[in-house]
């Protein structure tokens, strides 16, 4: 009997189940009735067919970009109730134990730390780039369709393997970096580090294949004239930021295997015993680590670089310092990964050349700073959402990187390290950073994607939510790790401490408020949206050539490719008069045919991984089987395309032409107006 | 016409790097299986070795030239190189200080 149980379910028992904690049954509980009730809910609506056809076997790279923010906020939503609970339990349990088990506390903040960098602002930046960047350099798709879908759905089942921790098993509680030996088995005999290993290899996989996929459209698939002096500053980021993936993801992917092997096989890569060395890891780690905080922010600083220009009605001042700016920094991020471990015992002049090289990363950011103020300068600044994003980032980044310059001090670094100093700090670089860059993002291309306006006003109160929120939650975390509060305390005997946490706790709080508004936001606008509608393309008076598209823009994006004479390619030809042609007898379009065949790959990893989790030998070998299987399978399949017909291009395109001309033009008073259609008055 | 010469220049290309790049591994494993070399002198064999081996697979499998129509991709293989050397070169310095100070 043990045998067969054994064979069919691995470890998997009774068990598992979250009956530790009250906080894990009721998170369980919550994530199988919404799951549920998602399933229940598309099949009463009788929407399984449509989902499966036009969104779930899309290659299309507007669809898998939607799909990989929509996945970015449902995890973000996770991430914040743990966020919110962490913070509860250390203002809470001051001299007394808390709410939650101190176990559970360290599976929260493992948890936490993973979702927010794998699960969340990964697909969230891996989404826009998707939806934007074929769309601004004027390509009709990605270079490697079938392969962009395969990343999405390697990232779905990593995020997958996450959210079934919830019910089956526990996580982790070894932080969302994953240190050894603590990982490894003699102290983590469970599944917990299992979970975090395969999750993270399946996201690392599936970043690194999209690395090469956008590197490879941003060289090869540029429209006529889009020179790289030419790019807009999005699509630059996106360039170094898939080059950032493709060097900076193999090492954390070898790291995660290794340690692999040190918990499946008996290695000792990174054990105590036997010639073991954990330093190798905590290198390989943040070898990855840091030029991934790189990954993280370029993206946003593109999109804040979209959004000062087009809201302040003016060209981007300094586009050329801009460009060797991000160049510079995507060099740099490979030289300073050893300021995450000063302390390790390295000689103080290893130290001191790291420290330096980190401080230099400071010029190059300071000259974007200046930049986009500059931008700004004299223009007609509209203060919407998108800019109200921008403008707290412009604030608070600054503070949070002084405070890397001093974490970037090595003897600082010393008194400050592993206290709550340095979780305020990069708490302070990702959310004004990275996550209010990215919330810029989705709120000045919603309308492309979608056809249709966000609301304006629940949009504002998220925006104000978030940033005073963030100033409430981190500032007083600054002020304890400088008075020495270790970060991770599930348990805190120190009074004094109290004040500062229950301020922190109050900005969690309204943390949480932000991402309800955001939620209400989308609400609200789904059931306005047709007072808010812009199916003409050009709602912001855009400056690029993602704006020179109907919205939503057709699979194919551009019946005939754009030709490009200016950084600012679509103001270009709208000021000559050149935007919004008929045309002819536009050539005929070969665009790739639906397939499942990612998805089925997806499934079958995530079937793999969690047959290893749960040492399920049938299921590990499996998945991996199929997985293969379904390459093998796909690459007999000669008819993976389809062509779209001349008379069907002129006949849509020429549609588009003729509403656009048809319409009302508005002025930027008015662009908040339901009159504001999607067609910009020329000048100001 | 050309199609086929061209078919047929680059079927030779594949197959030269195919033949060397066995030729180089069986030479790897040949030195270190059935030779008595040891030392510094069979690891510089070694490193000989897989430096041809990058540089044909480059040559015949990647068609990296110096012609001009490939500086770009001589431009990404540079960029590689520097990437690589700080992540390689810079793991060596911090572990072998830290080595030293452990008194290893």
């Amino acid at each position: 009997m043990s045998d067969l149980h054994g064979w069919l379910l691995g470890r998997l028992s009774w068990d598992a189940l979250p009956f530790y904690s009250a906080i894990a049954t009721v998170a369980a509980g919550v994530l199988v009735a919404g799951v549920l009730a998602a399933v229940l809910f598309i099949a009463a609506t009788r929407r399984w067919g449509y989902l499966w056809r036009e969104w779930l076997t899309s290659l299309d790279h507007k669809r898998i970009g939607v799909m990989y923010v929509v996945l970015a906020l449902v995890m973000l939503v996770r991430g914040v109730i743990e966020g919110v609970l962490l913070r509860t339990q250390q203002a809470v349990a001051i001299n007394n134990p808390g709410f939650l088990p101190p176990e559970h506390f360290s599976q929260l903040f493992t948890t936490h730390g993973t979702i927010m960098i794998f699960f969340m602002a990964m697909p969230f930046l891996t989404g826009l780039i998707n939806i934007v960047v074929p769309l601004q350099i004027g390509a009709r798709d990605v270079r490697f369709a079938l392969l962009n879908a395969i990343s999405l759905w390697l990232t779905v089942a990593g995020a997958g393997l996450v959210m079934i921790s919830l019910v089956l098993g526990r996580f982790s509680t070894g932080g969302w970096s994953g240190y050894p030996p603590y990982t490894e088995p003699p102290y983590q005999t469970g599944v917990g580090p299992d979970y975090w290993i395969w999750a993270l290899t399946l996201s690392s996989i599936g970043a690194t294949l999209t690395g090469i996929n956008f590197a490879t459209t941003l060289y090869k698939e540029r429209a006529p004239g889009m020179a790289f002096m030419r790019l807009p500053l999005f699509a630059w980021t996106a360039l170094c930021t898939s080059i950032l993936m493709i060097f900076a993801m193999p090492p954390l992917t070898v790291a995660t295997l290794l340690l692999a092997l040190d918990r499946y096989l008996g290695f000792h890569f990174f054990s105590n015993t036997d010639g073991g060395n954990l330093m190798n890891y905590i290198n390989l780690f943040w070898l990855f680590g840091h030029p991934e905080v790189y990954i993280l922010v370029l993206p946003s600083f593109g999109i804040f670089s979209e959004v000062f220009p087009t809201f302040s009605a003016k060209r981007l001042y300094g586009y050329t310092s801009l460009v060797l700016a991000t160049l510079a920094i995507t060099v740099l991020s490979f030289t300073v990964w050893l300021h995450h471990f000063f302390t390790m015992g390295q000689s103080a002049g290893v130290n001191a050349a790291f420290g330096i090289a980190t401080m230099l990363i400071a010029i190059p950011t300071g000259v974007k700073i200046y930049d986009w103020m500059l931008t700004m300068f004299r223009g007609r600044v509209r203060l919407t959402v998108p800019l109200i994003y921008a403008s707290l980032f412009l604030m608070l980044f600054v503070v949070g990187g002084l405070t890397g310059m001093t974490l970037a001090t090595p003897p600082v670094d010393f008194q400050l390290h592993n206290t709550t100093y340095l979780v305020a700090h990069f708490h302070n670089m990702l959310i004004p950073g990275t996550l209010f860059g990215l919330l810029a993002g989705y709120t000045y291309w919603f309308p492309k994607v979608f056809g249709f306006r966000l609301n304006e006003h629940w949009g504002r109160v998220a925006a104000v939510c978030f940033g005073l929120g963030f100033l409430l939650a981190f500032m007083p975390l600054y002020l304890l790790g400088a008075a020495g509060m270790p970060r991770r305390l599930s348990v805190i005997h120190q009074s004094a401490f109290a004040p500062a946490l229950w301020v922190a706790e109050a900005g969690a709080v309204l943390l949480f408020a932000a991402v309800a508004s955001l939620v209400v936001q989308l609400i609200v606008s789904i059931r306005q949206r047709d007072h808010t509608r812009a199916p003409l393309g050009d709602p912001w008076n855009g400056r690029t050539l993602e704006w020179a598209s109907p919205s939503p823009p057709p699979a194919y994006n551009f019946a005939v490719l754009p030709a490009v004479h200016d950084r600012d390619a679509f103001m270009w030809l709208k000021e000559q008069g050149q935007a919004y042609r008929a045309v002819v007898q536009p050539a005929p379009i070969n665009m790739p045919r639906n397939t499942p065949v990612a998805l089925f790959i997806g499934a079958a990893s995530f079937v793999a991984a969690f047959g290893l989790v749960w040492h399920i030998g049938w299921a590990a070998l499996g998945g991996v089987l199929a997985a293969v299987a379904c390459v093998v399978v796909r690459s007999f399949n000669r008819h993976t395309h389809q062509t779209v017909s001349s008379a069907e291009l002129a006949a849509e395109h020429n549609r588009w032409v003729a509403a656009v001309q048809a319409a009302e033009a508005v002025n930027r008073d008015l662009e908040l107006d339901p009159r504001n259609r999607g067609r910009a008055e020329p000048t100001l | 016409m050309n199609d086929v010469a061209a078919y047929r220049r680059t079927l030779r290309l594949y197959t030269l790097g195919l033949v060397l790049a066995v030729l180089l591994t069986a030479v790897s494993f040949a030195v270190v299986g059935l030779t008595a070399l040891n030392g510094p002198g069979l690891w510089w064999v070694l490193y000989g070795c897989g430096a041809l081996q990058v540089m044909v697979h480059f040559r015949c499998f990647l068609h990296i030239s110096l012609a001009r129509s490939h500086r770009h991709d001589l431009w990404l293989l540079l960029f590689s190189g520097l990437i690589i050397a700080l992540m390689v070169g810079g793991t060596f310095w911090v572990l072998l200080s830290q080595m030293a100070r452990m008194g290893g």
